[in-house]
């Protein structure tokens, strides 16, 4: 009995035995599988867990920062910040978001359109991140918020800035904000760190190409908090940074002057501080509402503006290109004189007309000018004298001569709306139309009609170049101490009229840029361009200032739309009798006073018929606004010229 | 026979001290230092509550374990199937009057402490099927007959504690029973036939299930499903014993389990916590102490001359380690959360009473190993 048993014992023990190492080895493994769990966790995964601990334990909430101001070159604020009242909402502070609606509804204006959209935005962002209700309720509306707060859990009255305008008149140059777009996210790198819900951008003008400076650094709160939400401590608060202020060259009085002559055509004005570019006034119209577009625009208001035909969201001064018509005769009569083709006192004879290569070119004054020289070319703006000094001088060399001075390129930095405008040349229509260039095309490019297109800046810019004595400038609108090169020239010029050193050294050692060969012929432009203004027979005679102090020299333009028929020109038919669209464009150029050039303008009517008409009148009164606060700018100019 | 007993008779006091295995004995202190440390943390680095009844109940068991380390193997051995039954009881004893919280009712109160018998049937089970297969030959292992009574004894408790419910200690009562079963020699077609049959019945069983049993499951499947409900305490443990990397984030440091992102931190998420504060090299040495514990277990059993003392050594060892890498695994996101608790680290006396329990019997089978025990 006791043998057997214990036999079975050992055989027994053995069984378990067995078993047991079999269990013990499937324990390895096990063991090893956790280990190897904890190797991808805490090894191979850690980054990843971090990030998602760090998110866990973190919650930042994102301030808007400031913007910047404008301001104009007074110091006089033309973009700047005002109060607004605010209604921001925490999802997850609200147990009940629908019900939260609904008691919203009465208190303050909502749609049921912006709840829909409120409804989607909370599906989109986290639940800790405000979303913004309302953006700019009224102080009533705000009062009436905070009288019911305590029963509207989650809801932050919150008291903000936001852009205001005080006027209108800078509207285009200024540029607008608005809400960032889900395009703008993309396509602008520094808005990747910059978001917050209902932050305001720069759309257009000055506001979008200074805004990555303007916006400003973005504030944040970052607060441990536990799995519910709680804050348990502040970790780190950042105020963030206000956006940098700019002070511009413009003057806001002479904006507004320009702007109130011009509120009822489509035209633009431009004027220029002829020694360092400063741009003192750039205005378009019709002109719109910025403010409009800082709380989210109106859709009637945007169709309206979108629908007008006389196109209110367009910087006509920059973004507007037409034919320079004949202001660019000072151009061609200089290139010619550069390029040894005419003398100044070569004549042509003007019989209203005439005939090459089988086609007949017409003057605008029917009847001819008689023998017309260089001066009185420019002076009656004689269109037979510069077909012939064109067809002399070749399109090529003119091309040249434009586009040294500023023409067919954008001349101002970081504007998205400016455009380039055209210089042709037979190489560019060989590239662009794919064609050879005729040589009547040539006569047309002589009195700026064709393929000519240039923007009222580039003109502006042009005349400006011509009256400083045929020096580069660069306009410039934000306000540089910099850059007075060419004024302390001048100024050495007139203190030394003898000084041995060779022009050219001089005009380098003031790291000045000539753009011309003989500054004679610059000086001979000047004066055809006096004589259109301030002699009888000039195309703008009927304009002029006698008063010396306004005295300006000038040259009109009109850039036609439609060729006029043989039988129009038979009927001699007026352009005001012409449907609007069909009438040209008016155009002005000029730069004052006279004798001692200060600034240079440049003035487009829309199909407002000949420039002497009415362009020149709208030019004078500013020219005379200008120079009246001249004395003002310069004492500023001076001040701050001390400070530094 | 006589030998046996002579030899037996001749242990003194100083030999039974001398034969402990001190390198069980120093690695259970060891983890058990550690276990504090770990609740010290969770209390937030404050002697509050929970370490201060921690530390009590880990030297208080740690004394009875030590104790019963000394009672003849013998005694445990007769005395087998009365324990099972005095722990039976007192799982019907929740049945009538247990407590009830958060939605299942587990526990006893005893006044100095609430009990939980379904901890103590752990060890219970095991005991009582190692005493069973010790007195069954070889021959009639595999009867259907001798299979009767195994069968009865493992599923009556298991019903009781699942129908709590406690699905989880459910399970880690049958694994602890049908481990002892296997070892012993049952075939394996029996298990083979009887997991077929719960395969079928699995459908039934389900639809008993409660519904937070249900999605804990389907949560186990995809965590991500329901991220801040069920799948929330494995995404959260996941972060925190990732975000611990190699070396953690240091004693007292474990920001997920500071900011409550961890739930039940102090016991079935106590490795997590432990993890994330002292990172890879810390789990490693948590799992370095458990595997030295299951190492000496079973060395125990190897040495013990019964088959009642190899059968409890290996089945209660192999138990132990299920329930260690059941937990881990849990936390670890590689099983469903079924609320088990690590081993002596977790907080909660019935559990370190359990294992304190089935610890002393395994060290009585190393003091008394060569004693015959029929």
């Amino acid at each position: 009995m006791l043998s057997p048993s214990s036999g079975n014992t050992v055989i027994k023990s053995k069984l378990i035995g067995r078993r047991m190492f079999l269990l013990t080895a499937a324990k390895a493994i096990v063991t090893f599988g956790i280990i190897g769990r904890l190797v991808s966790l805490q090894i191979n995964e850690r980054t990843k867990y971090k990030t998602l601990s760090d998110k866990n334990r973190f919650r930042e909430w994102k301030l808007a920062p400031e913007r910047g101001v404008i301001k104009d070159f007074f110091d006089k604020e033309i973009a700047s910040n005002q109060q607004v009242y605010q209604v921001h909402l925490i999802p997850e502070n609200s147990k009940d978001i629908e019900k939260l609606f609904v008691r919203l509804k009465t208190i303050l204006n909502i749609t049921e359109k912006k709840l829909f959209y409120l409804r989607r935005v909370i599906t989109k962002q986290k639940p800790w991140e405000p979303i913004i209700v309302s953006d700019n309720i009224t102080w009533s509306e705000f009062s009436r918020l905070n009288l019911f707060l305590h029963e509207l859990e989650g809801v932050k009255p919150i008291v903000s800035v936001a852009r205001m305008y005080p006027d209108n008149s800078s509207a285009h140059i200024l540029g607008y904000v608005s809400q960032v777009s889900a395009k703008d996210l993309q396509t602008k790198k520094y808005l990747k760190e910059l978001h917050v819900p209902g932050m305001s951008i720069g759309k257009t003008g000055l506001e979008r190409k200074l805004d990555e400076e303007i916006i400003g650094k973005i504030g944040f709160q970052r607060y441990e908090v536990n799995a519910y939400g709680k804050r348990i401590k502040q970790i780190l608060i950042n105020e963030g940074q206000a956006g940098k202020s700019f002070k511009t060259t413009l003057d806001f009085e002479v904006q507004k002057f320009s702007s109130e002559l011009i509120k009822d055509k489509a035209a633009a004005v431009c004027v220029m501080d002829v020694y360092n570019g400063d741009i003192v006034s750039l205005v378009s119209s019709p002109t719109f509402e910025p403010n409009e577009f800082v709380h989210g625009l109106d859709k009637n208001y945007w169709n309206s503006l979108i629908k007008n035909e006389m196109k209110p969201l367009t910087n006509k001064a920059i973004a507007g290109l037409y034919p320079p018509g004949s202001t660019i005769k000072t151009l061609v009569a200089l290139s010619a004189l550069e390029n040894g083709v005419i003398k100044p006192l070569d004549t042509f004879k003007c019989e209203g007309k005439i005939e090459l290569y089988g086609e007949k070119f017409h003057c605008w004054e029917k009847d001819g000018h008689g023998i017309v020289n260089l001066r009185k070319g420019i002076q009656r703006s004689c269109d037979v004298y510069f077909y012939e000094v064109a067809r002399k001088l070749g399109v090529d060399k003119l091309s040249e001569t434009a586009k040294k001075f500023g023409l067919g390129k954008k001349v101002l930095n970081g504007f998205i709306e400016e455009r380039a405008g055209v210089v042709p040349n037979t190489k560019w229509k060989k590239k662009f139309i794919g064609q050879n260039w005729y040589l009547g095309e040539t006569l047309h490019s002589g009195i700026g009609q064709g393929y000519f297109q240039s923007t009222p800046l580039q003109l502006c810019l042009m005349t400006a170049q011509i009256a400083n004595g045929g020096f580069e400038i660069k306009p410039r609108i934000i306000f540089d101490k910099k850059n007075n090169n060419l004024r302390e020239y001048i100024k050495y010029k007139n203190e030394y009229p003898n000084d041995p050193l060779p022009t050219d050294l001089l005009i380098s050692n003031f790291e000045l840029k000539p753009l011309f060969k003989n500054q004679e012929h610059i000086n001979l432009i000047k004066d055809a361009m006096f004589s259109s203004s301030n002699e009888p027979g000039g195309t703008s005679y009927r304009h002029r200032w006698e008063n010396k102090k306004f005295t300006f020299a000038g040259k009109t333009g009109s850039s036609q739309i439609k060729r006029f028929t043989e039988a129009q020109r038979e009927a001699e038919v007026k352009q005001e009798s012409l449907p609007y669209k069909d009438r040209d464009h008016a155009l002005f150029v000029a730069y004052a006073p006279y004798s001692d050039p200060k600034y240079a303008i440049s003035v487009l009517v829309e199909h407002g018929g000949s420039g002497g008409k009415a362009a020149a009148p709208i030019a004078k009164k500013i020219i005379k606004k200008v120079l009246e606060r001249h004395e003002l700018r310069e004492r500023i100019d001076s001040l701050l010229g001390e400070q530094v | 026979m006589f030998r046996a007993r002579s030899i037996q008779s001749s242990l003194s006091i100083k030999d039974k001290f001398l034969s402990i295995d001190y390198i069980l004995v120093i690695s259970i202190f060891i983890l058990g230092l550690t276990s504090i440390l770990a609740m010290y943390s969770t209390d937030g680095g404050e002697l509050r509550y929970h370490t201060q009844s921690h530390i009590l109940r880990f030297f208080v068991f740690f004394g009875m374990f030590l104790i019963l380390s000394f009672i003849q193997i013998r005694f445990w051995h007769s005395q087998s199937y009365l324990i099972y039954i005095l722990f039976f009881i007192l799982l019907l004893g929740v049945k009538y009057f247990g407590l009830t919280s958060s939605g299942s009712k587990r526990w006893l109160d005893l006044y100095f402490m609430n009990l939980q018998p379904s901890e103590l049937m752990k060890v219970g089970l095991i005991l009582f099927l190692a005493k069973y297969y010790h007195r069954t030959s070889i021959e009639n292992l595999n009867r259907i007959r001798y299979l009767f009574l195994p069968v009865v004894v493992l599923i009556a408790p298991i019903i009781l504690v699942a129908t709590q419910p406690d699905l989880g200690t459910a399970l880690l009562i049958a694994a602890g029973g049908l481990t002892v079963a296997w070892l012993a020699g049952v075939r394996v077609k029996f298990f083979a036939i009887s997991g077929l049959a719960f395969l079928a019945l699995l459908p039934i069983a389900i639809s008993f299930l409660k519904p937070y049993q249900k999605s804990r499951i389907l949560t186990f499947l995809n965590p991500e499903r329901d991220p801040l409900g069920a799948g929330y305490q494995i995404i959260q443990s996941k972060i925190a014993i990732g975000s611990g990397g190699l070396f953690g984030k240091g004693f007292l440091q474990g920001s997920q389990s500071y900011l409550d992102y961890l739930p039940e931190k102090h016991t079935d998420f106590i490795f997590t916590l432990f993890s994330e504060e002292f990172g890879f090299f810390g789990s490693l040495f948590i799992l370095f102490l458990y595997a030295i514990i299951v190492w000496r277990i079973i060395k125990i059993g190897n040495v013990t001359r019964s088959n009642f003392g190899k059968l409890f050594c290996y089945g209660f060892g192999t138990a132990f380690f299920i329930y260690v890498v059941v937990n881990m695994m849990m936390v670890l996101g590689l099983l469903p959360i079924v609320g088990s608790p690590l081993p002596i680290m977790s907080y909660g006396g019935s559990s370190m009473m359990a294992i304190m329990f089935g610890l002393g019997i395994v060290m009585s089978c190393k003091v008394y190993k060569d004693t015959p025990v029929n």
